[in-house]
């Protein structure tokens, strides 16, 4: 598999990934190494993860990090719960210490946990290591060193190595700093937002029926409002969700209705001081431009 | 289109280029070790390598590791492997940095490119002779005279970095206060052991979780007014800066301004364009560099701003030379007001550098005995020196 056909893959399963972004997933699978995807919030960082799955026919084994992920609730749990009454029943039954031990030490009572799911498994996976920069520091230690061996110890059952090597990608959208370790170890690619060409792709690719002259109006109109002074710009995904919201109130044209616009607005800007800046002028005169 | 470099017959081979690539992207500031080189190797042997556009994104992949270098990054391919062999040693930088708010990271492409971006301290327009930030002397610039003042030709946003640098030692310095309480935490240093004995009795008395105290930070907060009359012009410069640096620094830092009256800048300067934020701020100091009224200031703010933001965890500090109009009573009495609320009081101020210096001015001797620490201050370098002071404060 060339990165084209990658590519080509990916857009039969709704994704159009540029030539940059083609061209790393494509190495990261052939070098059997994770992939840091960078980018501003709603580009689609996720999304390749699950199209990735799609494409390779596997299952997506997913990730997510927050401040306070331990290694606990990341690789493996003992499920102290079930150790706890199997103790109780063994002592019922006079079993003796050591077969107790054995036993509530086994598989049997081993919480998998994603990352330690992902190097059992008998197809290699796709793991999404979603927003690592939420995690905190020592999380990403562990994870480097799971990243570079493929091997989880377990005190009381020995090392686990990998069955199969997952593909994996990490997102982040810079929540904090990432250490070089992490970001040396992994390829690299940054998604930006769209251009014209690839974002109007996106949108006729995902609503198949929307007449050619909305479908220029709304990207126009999104690619023009991300250059406004905003706090949060509208990424793709709000896209999207505006072309589902005008195509459900039946607009035809982005510039009829100027009330229809504004109401519309609350599926692209989340906050109240966007929604302040833009009022129903700069809306229009946005749409207008767009037409 | 440039056409691709034809390297000299003697070239040892596609290794040794690529580690002349590695060398250039190294002299251009990306940082690249030895084992990016083979992984590049590697990852060639994937694609079809005679293709320029496909090696440069396999590349691209490989050697960047932050959006800043992944920009930089066409550039430099370019011009080592697309331009008949005349290799560039240095890319030219912008001036001001594309910082992108959804990636955060310290490799900046362009440091080079901030350091050099002009000379920061001769807001006269360079004939050498004034220099605003030496120690204590009051130079003549022809800035002084203009009463309706552009903020942003007074501080430049290298100068707003630099005391953004100044302004997180000096706010870490108040940070790091510990209470001497434990408080039950998600991640303590000790195990709460009072939590566990509870939680336990849900479990038969097997303790399960763990639940963690520790001691609760009690950060100190920066409250800084700042003088801005006709007397202080000199020194703006630098305050501004800091203020401007301190309030990106530090998100629960507090501004004011005062000439005849008392403006709250907090929300102008914590506007994310250093630019933009010193315009806003020339729109509110209206009557920048005219007369002061300290005192008055001072009553308004401990009667209306200082009632909602000061408590007894808070630093005021007051950068001003002093030189009031009014009674030295009147400032003694908003100073005594202030500190009734239970928080610290630091006057900066810029004349006390002067060898000389007495506080003879009336209004700074009447404010002494209610200070908590009077200190010179009229470079940056100054309060980068405060560091040490206010950790004993």
């Amino acid at each position: 598999m060339t990165w084209k056909t990658l590519q080509t893959a990916m857009a039969e399963q709704g994704y159009i990934a540029s030539g940059d972004l083609a061209m790393a997933l494509h190495l990261s699978l052939s070098l059997g190494r994770p992939l840091l995807v960078e980018g501003a919030a709603g580009v689609g960082k996720t999304e390749v993860a699950r199209v990735l799955a799609a494409v390779q026919e596997t299952q997506l084994i997913r990730l997510q990090c927050y401040e306070g992920l331990d290694a606990a609730q990341a690789i493996y749990e003992w499920n102290y719960q079930r150790q706890l009454l199997a103790i109780r029943a063994a002592s019922e039954d006079g079993e003796t210490g050591k077969t107790v031990e054995a036993r509530i030490f086994s598989d049997e009572f081993l919480l998998e946990r994603p990352l330690l799911k992902a190097i059992r498994q008998d197809k290699a996976p796709v793991l999404l290591i979603d927003e690592i920069d939420r995690a905190d520091e020592e999380f990403e230690a562990y994870l480097l060193e799971i990243l570079s061996e493929f091997q989880v110890t377990i005190p009381e059952m020995g090392t686990i190595t990998a069955t199969t090597r997952p593909m994996v990608i990490l997102t982040a959208n810079g929540t904090r700093d990432l250490s070089d370790a992490l970001r040396r170890r992994c390829l690299y690619a940054h998604v930006p937002y769209p251009d014209l060409e690839t974002e109007l792709s996106i949108l006729v690719t995902r609503y198949p029926d929307i007449t050619d002259r909305l479908c220029a109006q709304i990207v126009g109109f999104v690619q023009a409002l991300r250059k406004q002074e905003l706090e949060k710009k509208p990424g793709i995904a709000e896209m999207l969700d505006f072309a589902a919201a005008l195509m459900g109130l039946g607009v035809a044209d982005l510039t009829e209705d100027p009330t229809v616009l504004q109401a519309t607005l609350t599926t692209l800007l989340k906050t109240q001081t966007d929604r302040d800046a833009i009022p129903t002028e700069i809306a229009q005169r946005l749409a207008g431009k767009a037409a | 289109m440039t056409r691709v470099t034809k390297f000299a017959a003697r070239d040892p081979g596609p290794a040794a280029r690529m580690a002349g690539f590695v060398a250039h992207l190294r002299d251009n500031g990306l940082r690249l070790g030895v084992g990016e080189t083979g992984i590049a190797l590697d990852a060639l042997t994937h694609i079809n390598a005679t293709n320029p556009h496909d090696a440069r994104r396999a590349l691209k992949s490989v050697f960047t590791g932050c959006a800043d270098e992944a920009a930089q990054f066409d550039g430099l391919f370019n011009s080592f492997w697309m331009n008949g062999g005349r290799v560039k040693t240095r890319v030219t930088a912008t001036a001001t940095p594309s910082q992108s708010e959804n990636v955060h990271s310290s490799r900046e492409a362009s440091e080079e490119a901030i350091s050099g971006a002009g000379d920061v301290s001769a807001p006269d327009g360079g004939d050498g002779e004034a220099e605003s930030d030496g120690e204590g002397q009051l130079v003549a610039t022809d800035v002084t005279n203009l009463f309706k003042k552009d903020l942003r030709d007074l501080v430049r946003p290298t100068d707003i970095a630099e005391a953004e640098k100044i302004a997180l030692r000096l706010g870490a310095a108040l940070r790091d206060r510990r209470s001497r309480r434990r408080k039950a935490a998600r991640k303590g240093d000790q195990i709460h052991f009072r939590k566990v004995m509870r939680q336990s009795l849900a479990t038969g008395g097997e303790p399960f979780a763990l639940p963690k105290r520790q001691r609760p930070d009690r950060t100190l907060r920066i409250t800084a007014i700042c003088d801005v009359s006709g007397s202080m012009t000199v020194y703006s410069r630098v305050f501004l800066a800091f203020l401007a640096g301190l309030m990106r620094a530090d998100a629960r830092a507090d501004a004011y301004l005062f000439h005849t009256r008392l403006v709250r800048i907090t929300e102008a300067l914590r506007d994310k364009d250093a630019l933009r934020a010193l315009a806003r701020l020339s729109l509110l100091a209206e009557g920048f560099a005219g007369g002061s009224k300290i005192a008055d200031s001072l009553h308004t703010f401990a009667s209306t701003y200082g009632r909602r933001f000061v408590d007894n965890r808070t630093v005021v500090m007051i950068l001003s030379d002093g030189y009031d109009t009014a009674s030295p009573d009147g400032i003694s009495g908003a100073l005594i007001r202030l500190r009734k609320r239970g928080c610290k009081v630091i006057w900066l101020n810029p004349l006390k550098g002067w060898d000389d210096y007495e506080p003879t001015a009336r209004a700074m001797a009447g404010a002494l005995p209610h200070l908590d620490l009077f200190r010179a201050a009229n470079t940056l370098g100054d309060l980068a020196a405060l560091e040490s002071e206010l950790t004993r404060l």
